[in-house]
């Protein structure tokens, strides 16, 4: 069914009762071209272009719970590029590219606003810093525009440009940046997916990978064996444990990353605006909360809640740049669990076990990578190869000395 | 928020703490291989439930302590002095208490 103004005019007239569900609930069948593991927006978006760009259709999603239940309802919805080392730049930009036609795309209104990111700086040498990360966009062909403080002080007049510790002196601007309603990117992927004949295994989890004389074969999951000559994993937070099915050690650590709404209010912000002192970045919904996060916990979890000291921190990261929020109820707060690589950075990859695909390692990442991860892992699978966006994006890297480190903090996954 | 028992100081909030990862890796031979160092520097088991781990007091006595703390509910079983060796539990009998060192 194609949504569209008359369609919904059309079902207006009949009570709106002739809209039908958005993706079926079908049985596994015995086998497939390939399995995905993993139902959020990762996994979700590769099924969709492996059928769209590569018209393999015979293809499983399998989700342990819902689809979107994980962190692609978990984070605070935002997409950009501003990235500095080359392999990461061309990739994210493919996904901003993916990101501007997404909509049309999979025929899904994602509510995606490009209302533009800001990253403000405090200090001379975080001004060179971000000059310099400006022109290496630049040279990449993605934008990026210096902010001087008169402008700022236009664009985002709440912000405390005079704090006598952290004062604002400018910022760097990518304008395509912005914001998406993340749990649409969810539903949309699915929806296109399964109108093209994906299969979405929901409530199935998988319990073991199945390997004959080197090369995958299938699942063995709670709805029991599914078989597949390619399985792709796409479980960021829970990638240790399924490639552990696999017997493959990664570079990874999990991690708590917490987000927070506040309660509804006026117009206050109109882009994304982020800490250059601390780690805070903050953009109201169109609903009026106010949605920011901050830094990861700091410890290895599991658990999809985090902590008291971080909220905290958070807050007081908030209450540097805007004071003016200080009296803003907090309306709820969750945790989502990442897969810290020991660089930062993601793999997209084939693993030492034939028809075995690896994607996770997103960090911060994942979901402003939603498009580009799908597209590019799709690629990988169809053609047992990577693409020149995630060639460098292997686990190799570390045992090679190709480390992706763009903040350059060593392999300690809690500080990344 | 993680109460952790500091064998110096006693129990005290996880904002004091520093956390340093997983305590059981152990740093190979000067002369050991390559892919030794590989190991220790970048692979670890990240498992989901008990965890070996330092945190370190840095604002407190700024010593560094063992701890056993779940991931999946950030239950911590044992703390301890970096020599010591803690079980997990199911390994051995009870919890442990603090060892406070002798006056």
């Amino acid at each position: 069914m194609h949504y569209s103004a008359l369609s919904v005019f059309l079902q207006g007239l009949r009570g709106h009762k002739g809209w039908q569900r958005m993706w079926r609930a079908p049985q596994p069948k015995a086998e497939y071209d390939v399995i995905i593991i993993g139902g959020g927006g990762h996994g979700l978006a590769t099924a969709y272009y492996l059928a769209k760009e590569h018209g393999i259709t015979n293809v499983a999603v399998i989700e342990k719970g819902w689809i979107g239940s994980g962190n692609v309802g978990r984070n605070t919805t935002i997409f950009r590029s501003n990235y500095m080392f080359p392999a990461n730049t061309h990739f994210y930009e493919k996904g901003m590219k993916l990101w501007e036609r997404l909509e049309q795309d999979f025929n899904f209104n994602a509510m995606v606003s490009q209302r533009g990111v800001i990253n403000l700086f405090h200090s001379d040498p975080q001004r060179d810093a971000f000059a310099r990360r400006g022109n290496a966009m630049r040279l990449a062909g993605v934008d990026a525009e210096f902010l001087s403080p008169a402008q700022l002080k236009e664009m985002v007049p709440i912000l405390d440009f005079e704090n006598a510790r952290f004062p604002i002196q400018g910022g760097l601007i990518q304008k395509r940046g912005g914001t998406i309603r993340h749990d649409a990117v969810a539903w949309g992927y699915a929806r296109g997916a399964d109108s093209r004949g994906v299969d979405i295994l929901q409530n199935c989890e998988v319990k073991d990978i199945l390997i004959e004389g080197g090369a995958v074969v299938g699942v063995e999951t709670s709805k029991g064996q599914i078989r597949a000559r390619k399985v792709g994993m796409a479980v960021a937070g829970h990638t240790t444990q399924i490639a552990k099915m696999a017997g493959i050690e990664l570079p990874v650590e999990s991690h708590v990353l917490q987000a927070f709404v506040s309660e509804g209010i006026k117009p206050l912000l109109d882009t994304v605006v982020t800490f250059g002192a601390g780690h805070f970045y903050i953009s109201q919904s169109d609903k009026g909360g106010l949605v920011f996060g901050g830094d990861l916990d700091g410890y290895n979890s599991y658990a999809q809640r985090g902590n008291l000291p971080m909220m905290e921190h958070v807050m007081a990261g908030g209450m540097a740049i805007m004071p003016a929020i200080g009296r803003v109820r907090l309306l709820r707060h969750w945790g989502g669990i990442m897969d810290m690589s020991f660089d930062g950075s993601p793999f997209i990859c084939k693993t030492g076990v034939d028809g075995l695909y690896l994607n996770g390692g997103w960090c911060y990442g994942g979901f402003k990578a939603t498009p580009a991860s799908g597209w590019c892992y799709a690629h990988t699978i169809a053609k047992d190869a990577p693409h020149r966006l995630n060639e460098k994006f292997t686990i190799e890297r570390f045992r090679e000395g190709r480390m992706i480190d763009e903040k350059g903090v060593g392999p300690n996954p809690w500080i990344q | 928020m993680h109460r952790i028992d500091c064998p110096w100081c006693g129990t005290r909030d996880e904002a004091e703490f520093q956390y340093q990862g997983d305590a059981t890796v152990v740093r190979p031979d000067p002369d050991a291989s390559e892919e030794a160092f590989f190991r220790y520097v970048y692979l670890r088991e990240n498992p989901k439930g008990w965890h070996t781990e330092w945190w370190h007091h840095v604002g407190g006595c700024r010593q560094w302590v063992k701890v056993v703390r779940n991931t999946l509910t950030h239950e911590i079983f044992a703390t301890g002095r970096a020599q010591e060796d803690l079980p997990l539990p199911g390994t051995r009998a009870k919890p442990r208490r603090r060892t406070r060192p002798k006056q």
